[in-house]
C-alpha cells in the first residue's frame, strides 16, 4: 500500500478550554485535490495549520511526506495560502515575492524566472511594480497564491484561494491547480464555493471540529440521496430538512 | 541567505516609508536642538540681594544686568533658603562674597560672568578682586546642557529606536506577516537577528548622526572619544530595538506600544541621572541597576564630559551588551508562540 501524502491522526486541538479539532484522523493521497469544506467556524483554517506546522496538536500526530510535523525539511516543500492576505503593503509586489521565494532558497536566474511564472499565472505581471497598499483586495489574493507557489511546492494547502476573485480567472487558476496536480501536487483546499468543490478529487466534511464524511463529491452525493454538492452540504452542515 | 532577504526587505520597507526615516534620523537632532536652545538662552535676570556693600561698588552694578536690592543678612539669608533670590553679594574686610543658590546651572553661570564683569571694572588690572564663591545647593560644575547633554543623546538614541522597532514588529504580528513567515522555512533566531541587523544598519546612521550634530553643531562639551560615543549609542539603540520588539508582543495595537512610553522610557530617563540619582531613596536606585539606559547615559557622560576612556566605561558596555543578548535569546522564545521550532 503506498503510504499517504499527508496524515492525520486521532487530531484535537483546544484553543484554552474550547475543543475547536475533535479526534480528527484522515489520509490525503498524493497528487489529488482535496476539498476541506464545512460551516464557517468548523475548524478548516486551524486544520490546515496544523498540517503546515504554524500549530502544535494539544493530542495525535501529523505526517507530512513521511515526517511528523512540524519539521523545518518538510515545510520547505509546502506551499501556504493563509485565509486572510499577508502581505508586505508598502512594499511592491514583486518585492514580496522576491523576499519569500529567497526565504524559500530561490536566487539569480531560477529565483526571476519563477517570479514571472506565477505573476503570469495570476495575471498580475503588468502590476508587478506596483506597490501592495495599491492593489484591490482580489489582486492582493492573488499575489498570495503566487507566493505560495513560487518554490514549485509539492504539496499546497490553500486557504480559500478564490475568495474575491472574478469567475474567469477562477476559471484560469482552478485549470492551474488541475494542472498541478496531475503533475504531482498533492492539493489541500479550503472553500465555500460548490462548484469549486465538485472540482475537487475528493471532500472531506467537516462540522464543529470533526470530520462527518470524506469521499469523492460522486460518493457523497449518492449516500446522501442529493442531486448537488450544495444539497450534500447543507445535510451534512446540520440543515438535515 | 534568508537573513540577508530580511535584511533587505526591512532596509525597503524604511526607504519607502520616509516619515518613519525621518522620525529616527532627524526627530533627535531637532529635539536635541531644541534643549540645547532652551539651556543655553542667557536672557535670565538674576535677582542679587546687597549686603555691607561700599559705595563705589554700587553705583558700579547699576549698569549690570540684575536686579539688586538691599537687604540685611538675616531677610538675604531666609530669601536665598525660599529661593525668592538668586545670590548674595556681601563686602567683608577680607573681599567680597558671593553666595549662590546655585540649583540651576544656567544662573550659576550667567551670576559668575556678572560678577567677572564687576570685578574688571573695579580692578581691571587682572584678577586683584578675588571673591569667594559658596553655593547654597549643587555646584560649580558647568552649564546645564553640558551636564545633561549626554544623558539626552543615550535617551534620544533609545526612545526612537525603541518605537519604531516595536511598531514595526508589532505591524509583522497584526498584519499576519509574522505568522506567514512561520509557515517558511526561516529559523526563529534567522527572522530575530535578521531584524536586529536590519534596524541596526540605521541605528548606525541614527547614532552617528546625532553624535556629529550634538558635537559638532550644537557644541556640546566632548572631552573623550567620538568612536567610544558611537559605540556606546549604538548598544543602547541595540538595546532599545530588542526591547522594542520584545515589549510588542505583549501589546496588541499600535496605540498599546506606545502606551509602553510612560511604562519603559520615562521612568528610565528619570533614573538615568538627569536628575542626581545618589538623592534618591534607596528602591530607586536599585531600580536604576535593572534599566539599560542609565548605563548608556552614564558612560556617555564619563567620555563626552570627564574624558574617559575604555576602562571607566567598560563595564557600561558589557552591561549593554549583555542586555541585547538576554533580550534577544528573550525574543527567539517568545516566538515559540508561533512555532514550536
Ligand atoms: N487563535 C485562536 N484562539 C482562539 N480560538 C481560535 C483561534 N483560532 C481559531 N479559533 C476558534 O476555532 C474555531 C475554528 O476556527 P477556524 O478558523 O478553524 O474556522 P474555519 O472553519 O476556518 O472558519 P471559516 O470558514 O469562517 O474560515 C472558531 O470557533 C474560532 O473561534
Ligand atoms: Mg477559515
Amino acid at each position: 500500500m503506498v503510504e499517504p501524502c499527508i496524515q492525520v491522526q486521532q487530531l484535537t486541538k483546544k484553543f484554552s478550554k474550547r475543543t475547536v479539532l475533535q479526534n480528527i484522523s484522515l489520509d490525503i493521497p498524493h497528487a489529488k485535490i482535496t476539498g476541506l469544506l464545512g460551516p464557517s467556524g468548523a475548524g478548516k483554517t486551524t486544520l490546515i495549520k496544523l498540517i503546515a506546522g504554524m500549530d502544535t496538536p494539544d493530542r495525535g500526530k501529523i505526517h507530512v511526506l513521511s515526517t511528523k510535523m512540524p519539521s523545518l525539511n518538510i515545510v520547505k516543500r509546502l506551499g501556504y495560502m493563509a485565509q486572510s492576505d499577508a502581505l508586505y503593503t508598502e512594499l511592491t509586489a514583486y518585492d514580496n515575492l522576491d523576499f519569500f521565494a529567497q526565504l524559500y532558497g530561490l536566487k539569480g536566474k531560477t529565483k526571476k524566472q519563477r517570479i514571472n511564472e506565477v505573476m503570469e499565472l495570476v495575471d498580475l505581471t503588468s502590476d508587478l511594480r506596483k506597490k501592495v497598499s495599491k492593489y484591490s483586495g482580489g489582486m492582493k489574493r492573488r499575489l498570495s497564491l503566487a507566493i505560495a507557489l513560487v518554490h514549485q511546492p509539492e504539496v499546497l494547502l490553500l486557504d480559500e484561494p478564490t475568495v474575491g476573485i472574478d469567475p474567469v480567472l477562477r476559471q484560469s487558476i482552478w485549470s492551474e491547480l488541475e494542472l498541478l496536480s496531475k503533475q504531482g501536487t498533492t492539493i489541500i483546499v479550503t472553500t465555500h464555493v460548490m462548484d469549486e468543490a465538485e472540482k475537487c478529487h475528493q471532500l472531506a466534511m467537516l462540522r464543529d471540529g470533526e470530520i462527518i464524511a470524506f469521499d469523492t463529491p460522486n460518493q457523497l452525493m449518492k449516500a446522501t440521496e442529493k442531486s448537488s454538492i450544495e444539497d450534500a452540504f447543507l445535510y451534512y452542515g446540520g440543515a438535515k430538512a | 541567505m534568508k537573513m540577508k532577504a530580511l535584511v533587505i526587505r526591512i532596509i525597503k520597507q524604511f526607504i519607502n516609508d520616509k516619515r518613519t526615516l525621518a522620525m529616527i534620523l532627524v526627530a533627535p537632532m531637532f529635539i536635541l536642538w531644541l534643549m540645547s536652545q532652551v539651556f543655553h538662552s542667557d536672557q535670565y535676570e538674576p535677582t542679587i540681594a546687597l549686603v555691607d556693600i561700599p559705595e563705589q561698588v554700587s553705583s558700579l552694578l547699576e549698569n549690570q544686568d540684575a536686579q539688586f536690592m538691599d537687604y540685611t543678612t538675616q531677610t538675604a539669608d531666609a530669601m536665598l533658603t525660599e529661593g525668592s533670590i538668586d545670590a548674595i553679594l556681601t563686602w567683608t574686610s577680607t573681599g567680597p562674597e558671593l553666595i549662590l543658590e546655585g540649583s540651576d546651572p544656567s544662573v550659576n553661570k550667567s551670576m559668575l560672568i556678572l560678577f567677572q564683569n564687576i570685578a574688571s571694572e573695579l580692578s581691571p588690572a587682572s584678577n586683584s578682586l578675588q571673591a569667594s564663591i559658596t553655593y547654597l545647593h549643587g555646584s560649580e560644575d558647568m552649564t546645564a546642557f553640558d551636564s545633561f547633554g549626554p544623558v539626552l543623546i543615550g535617551v534620544f538614541a533609545f526612545f526612537f529606536v525603541f518605537l519604531t522597532s516595536g511598531i514595526s514588529f508589532l505591524r509583522e504580528r497584526t498584519t499576519g506577516t509574522l505568522e506567514r513567515l512561520m509557515a517558511t522555512p526561516v529559523k526563529r533566531w534567522e527572522l530575530v537577528i535578521g531584524y536586529v541587523i536590519g534596524f541596526g544598519i540605521f541605528s548606525i546612521i541614527q547614532a552617528a548622526l546625532i553624535a556629529w550634530f550634538s558635537i559638532q553643531v550644537l557644541d556640546m562639551l566632548m572631552m573623550g572619544s567620538i568612536w567610544l560615543v558611537l559605540l556606546v549609542t549604538l548598544l543602547l539603540a541595540m538595546t532599545a530595538l530588542t526591547l522594542g520588539t520584545l515589549l510588542s508582543a505583549f501589546a496588541n495595537n499600535e496605540f498599546q506600544m506606545v502606551q509602553f512610553i510612560p511604562l519603559v522610557i520615562v521612568p528610565q530617563v528619570f533614573l538615568s541621572g538627569l536628575f542626581n540619582i545618589e538623592s534618591m531613596s534607596e528602591w530607586l536606585q536599585w531600580l536604576s541597576i535593572l534599566m539599560p539606559l542609565s548605563y548608556g547615559a552614564d558612560a556617555l557622560r564619563e567620555i563626552m564630559v570627564r574624558g574617559s576612556g575604555w576602562n571607566e566605561i567598560a563595564v557600561d558596555v558589557y552591561v549593554l551588551s549583555g542586555f541585547s543578548v538576554t533580550i534577544i535569546i528573550a525574543n527567539i522564545f517568545t516566538l515559540k508562540k508561533y512555532r514550536k521550532l
